[in-house]
This record gives C-alpha cells, structure tokens and sequence, in this order.
C-alpha cells in the first residue's frame, strides 16, 4: 500500500477517465449520423468512414509532421466518402442502408489497402491540455489529461443542438427529413439537401477516426475500431436525434467500455467476459428498449427509411 | 481407336512442344535442388503489427532467402471458414507443399480437415495442439516464450519501485496463463515482494480495450507493464506515454518507447522455419511436434533498452543462461493465486514437460482471474 492507492475509488476515476478518453470518436461519429439522419437518410457506411479518417489522418500526420492537419485530411476524406453515399443516394431507386453497407465494406478494404505502409512508423500524436494539476493524485491528473477534440465534440453537439432550432439551415435540414414533399413544396432541392448533410456528416466521422489514431489508443493498425462506428448509429436512435442526447450517450457508451479493465484492475476479475462486452451489450439493450410495433420512434425523422 | 493413333502432325507438334519444355527447363533450372518447394504462410492480423505476426513475417522473409524455396503469404484471414479457402488456393493454385496456418484458431476443424483433404501437402501449426491420432501430415511448432517472459520478469522485477507489476492478457489460454505465470516467477525469484495484476482484455487484438487495460493497471500502481496480445504497439506506447516501464512480446518493440523498455520476449520462428525447408529439401520427413526454447533458440530476448538497469540486465543474463541450460520454471512447492497447491514439494516441472501445455492457474502473488 503506497499513498497514491485509491482502492475502489479506482472504478468510477477509470470510468470516468474511460469516458472522457474513449467517448470522444463516439461523439463525433454520432454527430455525423445525427446531421445525416435529421435530413432523411441513414448512412451505415461511417465505420468504413472512421476506419479510412483514422488511416488517412495518421499517414498525413506522419508525413506532414503536423497532427492538426491530418485531422483535417481525415474530415476531408470523410466528406469524400460522405459524397460518394450522398451522390449514389441520389439516384432512383437505391437503398441508402445498403449503399451504407458497400460504403462501409469499401472504406474498410481502402484504408487497409492504401494503411500498409503506415503501420510501423510513428506519426505525431494531438496534443492535450493537462487541467488536473490540482490534483496530487497522478490517478486524477493522468485522467483530466483532455484532448481539445473532445472540447470541440462539445461545442459542436451545443451548436449543432442549437443551430436545429434556431437557424433557417436546421430548419431545411429538419424539414427534408420530415417530409420531403413539404421541402420540394417549398423550393428545396431534396437530394441536395441530404447530399450535403451526409458529407458534412462525413466530415465529422472522419475526425473521429483520426482521434482513434492520432490520439487515444495513438496508432494505426487495422484492429483499430472495434465496431465504434456501427455503435454510434445505434447511440443516435438511443439519443432521440438530439445532439445533446448525443454527447451524453457517447460518454455513457465510453465509460461502459472502461468498465472490464477497471473492475478487474481492482480485483473484481469474475466474469470479465460479460463487463467487456458492456457497450455491445447496451447497444443491444438500448434497440430492444426503443422499439415498438405499434409506433414509429419518438423524435426519429420521418423520411428515415427504417421507421417508414 | 483414332484417339491412339498418332498422326504426323501431332507427332511432329508435341516433339516440338518438348524441345521447347526441355530446353526452358534446362535454362531456368537452378543449382543444388532437384525441386523447388513453395510454402504458404497464413496470418490472423497485418504482418507488421509489431507482434505475433510480424516474428513469423521476419521468418518468412528470411526463409524466401533460402535458394529453391518459394513463399506466398497471405494476411488478414480470419480463424473461420476463410481460412480454409486460403489454404485451398495455396494449394491448388500456389502448389504448395507445406503451408504454416499461424493462429490458434486455425487448427480446429480447418486445418486438421484440409489434412485429410490433402495427404501429400504438409501442415504445421504453430500452436502444441497436435496430438497422436491427429493426421500425420498435420503437426505443430511452438517456441515457448514463458522462458523468455520468465527473463523479462527477472529484468522487471528488478526495476519496479512500487512492487506492482501489470500484465495486460488476451485470453486465458494455456500459452498466455504460462507467460504471465513466468513473469510473475522471474519477478518474485529475485524481488519476493512483487504482484502481478493481469487484466484479461478477451480478444487477441483491441487496441482500445488494451490502453484502458494499461491506464487501469497504472493507476492501481503498477510501474512496470508486461503484456500478451497480438499487437503490443498499443500497450507499450501508452505505457511510455504515462512514463512507466515496459517488457514486450512477440517482436520487438524496442523503438517504442525509447525511455522506459526494458527488454522483451520474442519468438525466432526462422530457426524452425529453415529447419523444416532444409528437410523437406533433403527429402526427410518433418516432425509432427517440435518445440523449444532457449536451448534450442527458439526464443530470444529484445536487447535491453534504456529502462534496463545494471543489476537487472545483469540478473536477466544470468536468467538467459539458466534457461539455455533447460533449468526448470516450474518447482513445487507452488500454490495457485487461489491457495491451492498445484505443485506438490518436491516435484520439478521440467521446461518441455506436457504438464506445462496444461497450465489453467495463475501462481501466487499474480492477482486476476481466469473465469
């Protein structure tokens, strides 16, 4: 026993370490899909999106030296992919959730594909703002060690919350999600509309993606994502289609997944199974909970093509 | 009858067709072997992930070096149906003659059924899992790195200030039970005050997952961290990051974490690898098992890095040649972590003893569970 052992007090510090660490690529996916969906489309292809943000974010960071500058490459591939759904959407007769499939498929394989020679070397990591130096215990400094990502994740689920409401462009984007034939009534090209809500939702995927590897777990491999991008889908039904709802499922999702590793770090080693699959099984939890069969979702845009 | 006849023509067309044949054999005929052998090598992950594939991708690479020896790789293939096809093409398509599936998962069924499909083709996997009964042109290799782990544990045991060692582990199999178990040994036979947290992370490779694993145990106090996952890229990393020390596995991993990596375990799959071209080169059959350490340098240890200090490189190579001398880990009296005793005094289990394959305990002064 030495004086920076925190005993059980360990659990709720390392999940709420976990969350502010592992929440952040949730947050932004999750965004993405929010803006994407509130326009009337579901675009399932964001995990290929992160997967090829978090490669592409990496091998510009690496090769520019400059870790802000591959975030930005990996929010301008994101849009790449995000206009490639956005565009084949457009045509008639094509479903969105399966394009999301083959964009998700496409994504994956390219990031592999181009990632190879960015697996062994070492790209600048972002960096952190330290706000734990009150803190004599290294448990709580090492936890209040916040990416200026996740800041931004916050600011813009504020923005994106308040812009829904109270700005001309949250209402076209609401509308085309609600009733297309309201928007065309009103002069609004459709297709445009969610063209340009599934690339701007893009850009957020890939950001996120490049938090994943640029900052925290820090590296590019091809095990990266554990699915993160697919949660995030489900976190967005789980959060009604409100960006605030977002932010907190995000974190509720990150500190779940920190969950396994504290408990056991504590000497609660039984059943690590089970708490290791805590965000797969609250993703679970969380569509049983939401669905019924005799209504479509609360606040769910009612374009979606699921709830139709 | 037409079919038997041979007409002029195509005498004359398959005289010339031989000529040509011939003499494109005679040209490109190479020296010393009377065959060339091609041998297929299957990896679960990316062949440089720093870990468990990348050691076999570095033998692999040197065993193409090998005049006469071809090698077809092919990586990412998941432990399931898709191994199989793999396998299937390398065969049929690749012509080869000895193919190495590298992952645990691998053997059964989907090995163990391309054997039968195939008895002419040789198949080794590296994992001790081939047992009598099982088809003979199957096999399996193993180094056993617990002699290296054991080295590592040595070298951390020396180095921790706060007498807590972590340990972030895939899954509690026998080969990851046996590496923690030596590390926590190495530790504890020359530092008795050490603990070993393990956290088991569940899968083979979830960099997430295995930073939180490594921020857990540094925040319960662990100063040194050890670790058997695929890919430790992520384990190391985030251990130098939060400026504690680090042991690897599998490859090396030295380059890092420049301050605080000690020294690692790391298989030398070439040395079985060429032993096995080199046979099949001769015409001689291959084992069905083989399997070593340090004597017969199977493994081997990163060189020291700059966490290392003095007094524990200086027990860690007393520790190499202990293990080059086949001295044994495991010495009863031993109790697991639960307070049972599964050594009896007086028993030794030698370092090749099957016993060892068996392993399904943690030893005392390791905390974790396997359940």
């Amino acid at each position: 026993m030495n004086e920076t052992d925190i005993g059980f007090w360990g659990v709720p510090l390392a999940m709420f370490a976990g969350a502010i660490r592992v929440s952040t690529p949730f947050l932004f996916v999750s965004l993405g899909e929010c803006l994407t969906e509130k326009s009337g489309r579901i675009n399932l292809g964001l995990e290929g999106t992160l997967v090829f943000g978090a490669m592409s974010g990496y091998a510009v960071a690496y090769l520019t030296g400059s870790p802000w500058f591959g975030v930005f490459c990996a929010g301008l591939s994101g849009c790449f992919f995000g206009a490639i759904h956005g565009y084949i959407c457009k045509l008639p007769k094509v479903n969105d959730i399966a394009i999301g499939i083959a964009m998700m498929l496409f994504g994956t394989g390219l990031a592999f594909f181009f990632g190879k020679p960015f697996i062994q070397p070492q790209a600048p990591h972002l960096p952190s703002i330290s706000l734990g130096g009150w803190s004599s215990l290294p448990q709580v400094r090492s936890a209040l060690e916040i990416n200026p990502l996740f800041f931004i994740g916050i600011a813009l689920a504020v923005f994106m919350w308040w812009a829904f409401k109270n700005t001309r462009w949250g209402l076209i984007v609401r509308m085309t999600g609600d009733s297309a034939p309201a928007a065309l009534a009103m002069g609004y090209s459709v297709d445009w509309v969610r063209f340009l809500a599934t690339t701007v939702g893009g850009f957020f995927a890939g950001v996120g993606g490049a938090f994943l590897s640029l900052y925290y777990p820090g590296a590019w491999s091809e095990g990266l994502s554990s699915g993160q991008g697919l949660m995030a889908v489900a976190l967005v039904i789980f959060a009604r289609w409100n960006p605030l709802a977002c932010f907190g499922a995000a974190l509720l999702f990150g500190a779940a997944g920190a969950l396994g590793p504290a408990l056991q770090s504590v000497g609660i080693t039984q059943g690590y199974y089970f708490f290791n699959a805590a965000p797969y099984l609250l993703t679970l939890f969380i569509m049983i909970a939401s669905v019924s069969p005799k209504r479509s979702l609360k606040g769910a845009p009612g374009e979606l093509s699921i709830t139709k | 009858m037409s079919a038997f006849t041979l007409s002029r023509r195509t005498l004359l067309k398959s005289a010339a067709i031989g000529s040509i044949g011939l003499s494109a054999g005679l040209l490109t005929r190479r020296p010393a072997h009377a065959e060339d052998l091609t041998i297929g090598i299957i990896y679960v992950g990316s062949r440089d992930d720093y870990g468990w594939n990348q050691a076999h991708a570095v033998a692999a690479k040197a065993l193409a070096a090998v005049p006469g020896v071809k090698v077809v790789e092919e990586e990412n293939v998941p432990e399931t149906i898709a191994v199989a096809k793999t396998m299937e093409s390398m065969i049929e398509l690749d012509g080869a003659k000895l193919i190495f599936p590298t992952s645990f998962g691998y053997y059964s069924p989907f090995m163990l059924d391309a054997a039968k499909k195939y008895p002419d083709v040789q198949f080794r996997h590296a994992a001790p899992l081939w047992k009598e009964g099982d088809p003979t042109n199957a096999g399996s290799y193993f180094g056993y790195l617990d002699q290296a782990h054991y080295v590592n544990g040595v070298a951390a045991g020396l180095s921790t200030k706060s007498n807590k060692l972590g340990f972030v582990a895939a899954k509690p199999i026998s080969s990851v039970l046996s590496n923690a178990n030596a590390f926590a040994l190495g530790a504890r036979s020359v530092n008795p005050k050490a603990e070993v947290q393990v956290i088991f992370t569940g899968d083979w490779s979830m960099p997430v997952r295995e930073a939180e694993a490594t921020n857990a145990l540094i925040d319960a106090g662990a100063d040194v961290i050890g670790c058997h996952v695929d890919s430790p890229k992520t384990v190391i990393q985030t251990a130098e990051s939060r400026g504690v020390k680090s042991v690897g596995h599998n490859a090396s991993q030295a380059n890092l974490a420049p301050k605080g990596f000690i020294t690692g375990a790391e298989y030398k799959w070439e040395t079985i690898y060429k032993k096995f071209a080199d046979l099949l080169a001769k015409g001689e059959p291959l084992p069905n098992f083989t399997g070593g350490g340090y004597d017969l340098d199977y493994v081997q240890n990163t060189a020291y890095g700059a966490g290392a200090s003095p007094e524990a490189i200086a027990a860690a190579d007393k520790a190499k040649e202990d293990m080059r001398a086949k001295k044994p880990i495991y010495i009863g009296p031993l109790k697991d972590n639960k307070g049972n005793e599964v050594i009896p005094a007086g028993t030794v289990h030698a370092p090749y003893d099957p016993w060892i394959d068996q392993i399904n305990f943690l030893v005392e002064g390791v905390q974790g569970s396997i359940t």
